[in-house]
This record gives structure tokens, C-alpha cells and sequence, in this order.
């Protein structure tokens, strides 16, 4: 506790002094962190030496030597070490930002679902959450891979849906869209129209700010996204080419696959992610109270207008801080590919490139400042979103 | 004089009461509801039977070998026949009744402190902390008085997975309690370690964790100095859930109002005392949900030492399915694998709500 500037201070010997024991106490506790520090530190460069090992970021520049999987940019065996870093941040991200999007759609519809008045719906989402978020998320992906996706028939018998999408063991193919001669007008096109509908937009708030007259924006924008690419494809023809995969000899060609690894992992991570997302949303919906909807509808906003304006953000309010924590939970879940040997950074680098170079202060330190650098900005991003939709009280 | 005399009151109509009622309340009010209700009568309709007709129908439940299986359900025999396996992993199985006695123990030993009227339980609990663990491991490391040494690579299976999460909380509660106090200090120097370190492990997932406390750490230590697989994960383990419960427990500190800091002072209490006596435990009873929830996550993170090679429940069965006598008993086994994690986690989740409900005492604002 302080004490303030004008009341004389108790006589007592030093030690007694709150101000002095701060010090002291700081003082040791900074010292034995460094201490413990420095004999860590010091340690570790007896043992490097003793077993030869350089330390550095040299191997970095040195070819990997290994094929990957799943490359979402360029690579080849003789790639280097840095690209190898590089393609399995790439594929971390990917898993993440499906996973993200997947678990947010299917989450919400769950919350909602359990909040519903059919009783029928609410208990199957109870149950489906009590199930899921009380199975560890690794061993749902053991058993969408090695149990589901591995058990699936070869290339020649894969199950197929309209001859153009082919299910089996190897993943899941799927016609690849490229760009025919009439895609960059179509895409200018596009974007003309994107403009117009947003300073459509403007103009629409500016008006109803200043005359109270409504103009129906949305239902505008709406019939514009579609009449007029619509028409650029009628006039000009398809802008893409479908490369749909085929079976030539023992695997399809074209298109694109999915390999199973990454389909068991997105689907482990959204089922379990889900659940908990589903949980918040639920908590955000019951934490705006019902008076709310009364005030609202006595105002005689319509129902929708009532979910629009009034209930749902003040339920995001509540939602989103939990929700970030849950996607932070998701990307950070990602890792768990080494189990199944999704290519994903902390398999390929913290694995494969660890094992075959052995610096492993260097290989963990780069791993783990990655998540850090993601958890630390999104969380900057939520604390700034925080702020921002904070209630002003007084 | 005339008198009024009331007829009896008509029933309800038979649509508003009963079964009837209820069905027209909570399925079919409005044709949105009925679209529903039949939708999800058609889901049941398309998980539910298979499930049923797999996992019991057309199920085999006695045998011994892969053989045996014929019905084309599911077959039990298989996680019956490695059901030891996956219990103790490869604990020589005439000492098998040493992993059964240390849990009976910790059942026999716990159980008085589930007794409400119980007294002076805080104390017994207390007792209990600091004998327990040295007689458990006497039990299952054995070494002394006459019992044979069993090594921790020898753990596996679900005994392995509790003690890594039983040793894991208790390492982690009281370092995330000094973490929890140091990051509410008003000394600057102490809140920045606390801060940088809790970030730290909070930022990283945990398969990095024991990564790097399997690959590292035997660099970070001086020559001659060995910590077995099993310790370095435990290690991992404990720091990484220090910082989820000094995150818990901080939540309770600033729970508790002003006022009761100031009346501890008054009192003359110093710090610790202050603490230890006033404001540790108010907060700990508002966080005991939270450190149970905790648990649980933890309890589910145990499944990832599979990454560094340790046999818990989870790689015993991984194990168990890659066995060329048992090949394609992938589903069953990890279904089995499932419902004991679950079991687990659902039932500390209960007794965590049980907890909430109970500890209540309308503190909270």
C-alpha cells in the first residue's frame, strides 16, 4: 500500500520500508531470471560444441532434399530449407483460414440451433456439442483420416458425383477453374460494378441521413452483382475453363485435389472448433436481454430490422472477444498435423528439416516466433476491436 | 333464498395438455417448426440406425481372435483383447495390481474429502496432497521396500495419461497461482516477468511445447544431468498449463472487490499473510469452475506426448490398430478411445457445472 506524500512515515528500520523491500525483492528476481539465463545459455553452447554442432541461420540457404505433398507455391527437391519454412506456413494458413470459415458458418448455425424453440433441433445441437468438445481434438483427426479417409476404395472404384467430383484414398478431386480469353473483361467488368455499388452505398446513407428517405441499397447492389456480370457473360462467354480430372491409368489428372490429410484435418478442427464456437454464440444471443427486443419492436422496427440493428450487434459484443480466442485455439490446433503428417509447418520444419539438420535451437525458435507474431497481432487486432464496439457508459 | 352453484370447470382442450400439448408447443407451433421437426427426424433417422445396427446389432463381443469377427459390425473382441494394453501399456503384467492399487488408493484416499459434513477438511486434504503422490510413486516407480523397479518407459496406456495430467495440474496449480499474483503486483520488474512469461506459453501450441522440451532441453541442461521422456514431457506439460491457470486464477484476483485489500491492510496484515488469508481463498472458490475447465483441456492435451513418442491411452490404441493380426480395427479402436476421453471430460465438466452451482454464494457481480 502507499502512503501519500504528506503524512510522515512510520519510523522503522530500513527492512520495514514497503518501498525498500520492492526494490530488494526486484532486484533478486530480475538477477535470477538473467542468472538462470545465462547458465541455460551457457550450457547449451558446452553441449553445441561438444557434439559439433554450428549454430545459425546458414542451413537455411541448404537444399532440403525431400518432396512435399501439398505445395501451395513452386517447389522441388532442390529448394532450400527457407522454402521449405515458407510452404508449410502456407499450408498452416490454409488449414486455418478454412477451418476459420467452416467452424464460424457451422458454429453458428449450432448456437442458434440450441437456442431454438423446436425442441427437437435444441437437443440434437446439445448433443452434438457435449459430444464433440469432450473428445480430444488429435484423436478426431486420427479417426477422420486413419478410420475414414484411409479406408476409402483406390483411384479405380473412387466414388465420383456427376463424373466430375472423385472421392477415394488418395483425396478428393475436383474440376479446376483457369481463366479463358474473356476473363480480363469479365473481371474488369466485375470490378466497375463492385465501385458502382459501393458509391451507390454512400449516396444511399448520405440521402437517408439528410432526408430520412429510404432508398433500398441492398436490393439494388443485389440485382446489379447479378444483371450485369450476367450480361458481360452472355455477351462475351464464359470467363473460365473447367479442367475436370480424369482417370488415367492408376490416379486422376486435372483439376484439383484435396489430399486426405487435409481433409481430415479441416473436417477434425471445424467439428471440434464448432462446438465451442456454437457455445459463445449461444452465451452472446441470452446475454442481450429480452427487453431489448420489446423496446425495440415498440419503437416499430420490424423483425428483421430488430435482429439487424438492435440484437445482433450488441450480441457480437459479447461474442466476438471469445470467438478470437477460439479461432487463436484453431490456428494454434493446426500443429496438430504432425500426428498425421499434414505438410504443415510444425511437421515439415519442426520435423522433418529438424531431424535432418539438427538445429534445433533454430528450427524451434523460428516455429514457435511464428505463433507468437500470430497470436500477439490478433490479439492487438482484438484489443482495437475491443475499444472500438465498446459501450461508452458514463 | 336462491343459491348459485357453479358447474365444474371444462377440461383444458385435449390439444393444449399432455402429450398433444406438448408436441404442438415445442415441435409443430408454427409450419417453420414443422419443416424442423421433420428435418431433424430425418437425420436422426439417417445417424442414428446405422450407428446402432453397427456398434450393437451386428456387433461380435466374444472371441479371441480376428477370426471371430464375422457378423460385419463392429468388432469388440478387439479392444477386449487389448484392453490391458491400453489400461498399463506395457507394465509387466504380474505388477499390474500396483497400478490398481495406487488408483484405489487415490479413490479410497479422496473419497472423505466429497463428504460435506466432514471435518477438518482442508486439513485432510492437505494431508492427503503431500503423502499421496510419494506413496503413488513408490507404488508404480518402485525401488524400495522389496518392490521391483518398473521404469517410466514401461507406462502406457490410460495409466499414463492420468498421471500425466494428476502430475501436470498439481505442478501447474501452484506455479500459475505466483504467476496469477505476480502479474497483479505493483512491482513493475516482478509484472513483467510474469507478463512476458504467461504470454509466452500462451502464444505457442503445445505440440511446440513438448518439441521443444524433448529436443532442447537435454541441450539446456550440464553433462552428466538426464530427465527421462516421460519428465521432460511432464515438464512441458506444467509449464505450458502454468499459464492458462495464471490466467484463471488472475480473473478471480480482480473479482474480489477493493475493499477486502484494504481491510486486510488494515488489519495489519502483510502480503503473504494478506494473501494467503483474505484474498487467495475468496478467489480460488470463484475459480474452481475455471481450473476445472482447465483440467479438462488438459486432460485432452495429454493425447498429444503421442507427437514425442510416449504411450498413453491414444498411441496404445494407434498402436494396437497397426498390428498385423488386428489390421482395419482403426474405427473400433479409436470409438473405444473416444468414449473413455469422454466419459472423463463429460464427467468433470458435470462436476465442474455441480461445483458453480454449489460455490455460489452471490459474490459475484
Amino acid at each position: 500500500m502507499q502512503t501519500s506524500a504528506n503524512v510522515p512515515r512510520p519510523r522503522g528500520s530500513v527492512w520495514t520500508d514497503p518501498q525498500v523491500r520492492a526494490w530488494v525483492f526486484q532486484i533478486i528476481a530480475v538477477i535470477a531470471v538473467v542468472a538462470l539465463g545465462w547458465y541455460l545459455f551457457d550450457n547449451t553452447q558446452t553441449n553445441l560444441e561438444k557434439r559439433g554442432i554450428v549454430s545459425g541461420f546458414g542451413f537455411l540457404g541448404n537444399s532440403a532434399g525431400f518432396g512435399i505433398a501439398q505445395h501451395l507455391i513452386e517447389y522441388t527437391e532442390s529448394d532450400t530449407y527457407g522454402r521449405v519454412f515458407l510452404v508449410g506456413l502456407l499450408n498452416t494458413l490454409l488449414v486455418s483460414f478454412i477451418g476459420i470459415v467452416l467452424a464460424s458458418i457451422l458454429g453458428f448455425i449450432l448456437g442458434v440451433a440450441r437456442l431454438s424453440p423446436n425442441w427437437l433441433i435444441s437437443k440434437m445441437a446439445t448433443v452434438y456439442i457435449e459430444t464433440f468438445r469432450n473428445i480430444p481434438p488429435l484423436l478426431q483427426i486420427l479417426f477422420w483420416y486413419f478410420a475414414v479417409f484411409l479406408t476409402l476404395p483406390g483411384p479405380r472404384d473412387s466414388l465420383g458425383i456427376n463424373d466430375t467430383f472423385f472421392l477415394n484414398s488418395r483425396g478428393l478431386y475436383m474440376p479446376s477453374p483457369g481463366p479463358s480469353e474473356n476473363f480480363w473483361p469479365f473481371a474488369l467488368v466485375l470490378l466497375a460494378t463492385i465501385a458502382a455499388i459501393v458509391v451507390m452505398g454512400r449516396w444511399a446513407k448520405a440521402r437517408r441521413e439528410a432526408t430520412g428517405q429510404v432508398f433500398h441499397a441492398f436490393w439494388a447492389s443485389l440485382a446489379m452483382i447479378i444483371l450485369i456480370p450476367g450480361l458481360a457473360v452472355l455477351i462475351g462467354g464464359n470467363p473460365l475453363v473447367w479442367s475436370v480430372p480424369e482417370l488415367s491409368g492408376f490416379n486422376f489428372r486435372g483439376g484439383w485435389v484435396l489430399i486426405p490429410e487435409l481433409m481430415a484435418l479441416t473436417l477434425a478442427l471445424t467439428i471440434y472448433t464448432a462446438a465451442f464456437i456454437a457455445e459463445n454464440v449461444r452465451s452472446g444471443i441470452m446475454a442481450v436481454s429480452h427487453g431489448q427486443t420489446e423496446a425495440a419492436r415498440s419503437l416499430g422496427l420490424r423483425p428483421g430490422n430488430t435482429l439487424r440493428l438492435v440484437i445482433i450487434p450488441q450480441a457480437l459484443r459479447v461474442i466476438i472477444p471469445p470467438l478470437t480466442s477460439q479461432y487463436l485455439n484453431l490456428a494454434k490446433n493446426s500443429s496438430l498435423a504432425a500426428g498425421i503428417g499434414y505438410p504443415d509447418m510444425v511437421s515439415l520444419f519442426a520435423g522433418t528439416v529438424l531431424n535432418q539438420t539438427g538445429q534445433a535451437i533454430e528450427v524451434i525458435a523460428i516455429t514457435m516466433s511464428v505463433y507468437l507474431a500470430i497470436s500477439i497481432s490478433i490479439s492487438l487486432l482484438m484489443n482495437w476491436y475491443n475499444k472500438r464496439i465498446a459501450l461508452i457508459e458514463r | 333464498m336462491q343459491t348459485h352453484s357453479f358447474k365444474p370447470d371444462l377440461p383444458p382442450p385435449v390439444l393444449s395438455v399432455g402429450v398433444l400439448g406438448w408436441l404442438r408447443a415445442n415441435l409443430f407451433s408454427n409450419w417453420f417448426n414443422t419443416l424442423l421437426t421433420f428435418f431433424a427426424i430425418y437425420l436422426i433417422w439417417l445417424i442414428v440406425p446405422p450407428i446402432i445396427q453397427w456398434a450393437f446389432i451386428n456387433a461380435d463381443w466374444t472371441g479371441t481372435t480376428r477370426a471371430d469377427c464375422t457378423s460385419g459390425g463392429a468388432c469388440w473382441v478387439f479392444v477386449q483383447q487389448r484392453l490391458g494394453q491400453f489400461m498399463y501399456g506395457f507394465y509387466p503384467t504380474e505388477l499390474r495390481w500396483r497400478v490398481d492399487a495406487t488408483l484405489w488408493l487415490a479413490i479410497i484416499g479422496a473419497a472423505p474429502l466429497f463428504v460435506p459434513q466432514m471435518p477438518r477438511k482442508a486439513l485432510y486434504g492437505l494431508g492427503f496432497l503431500l503423502v499421496y503422490p510419494v506413496l503413488a510413486y513408490w507404488l508404480l516407480h518402485g525401488g524400495l521396500f522389496g518392490l521391483s523397479v518398473v521404469s517410466t518407459s514401461q507406462w502406457g496406456g490410460l495409466l499414463l495419461t492420468l498421471v500425466i495430467a494428476a502430475v501436470g495440474i498439481s505442478g501447474a496449480l501452484p506455479l500459475g497461482i505466483l504467476l496469477a499474483l505476480g502479474r497483479r503486483s505493483n512491482m513493475p520488474a516482478i509484472r513483467v516477468i510474469c507478463v512476458t512469461f504467461i504470454e509466452f506459453w500462451r502464444g505457442v501450441p503445445l505440440i511446440t511445447v513438448l518439441f521443444m522440451s524433448s529436443v532442447m532441453l537435454p541441450l539446456f541442461l550440464p553433462e552428466g544431468m538426464h530427465f527421462d521422456k516421460l519428465m521432460r514431457a511432464l515438464l512441458g506439460v506444467i509449464l505450458f498449463q502454468s499459464a492458462y491457470i495464471a490466467e484463471v486464477v488472475r480473473g478471480g484476483l480482480q473479482a474480489i472487490p477493493k475493499g477486502q485489500y484494504e481491510a486486510a491492510a488494515a488489519m495489519g496484515l502483510g502480503y503473504w499473510r494478506m494473501m494467503g488469508l483474505v484474498i487467495l481463498p475468496q478467489a480460488l472458490k470463484l475459480v474452481i469452475p475455471g481450473i476445472v475447465n482447465t483440467f479438462i483441456a488438459l486432460f485432452k492435451d495429454t493425447s498429444l506426448v503421442i507427437i514425442i513418442g510416449l504411450f498413453d491411452l491414444l498411441n496404445s490404441i494407434k498402436q494396437a490398430t497397426t498390428d498385423p493380426a488386428w489390421l482395419g480395427m482403426a474405427t473400433e479402436g479409436y470409438v473405444f478411445a473416444a468414449l473413455v476421453f469422454w466419459i472423463f471430460c463429460f464427467g468433470m465438466s458435470r462436476y465442474s457445472m455441480h461445483l458453480e452451482r454449489k460455490l455460489d454464494t452471490g459474490h459475484k457481480r
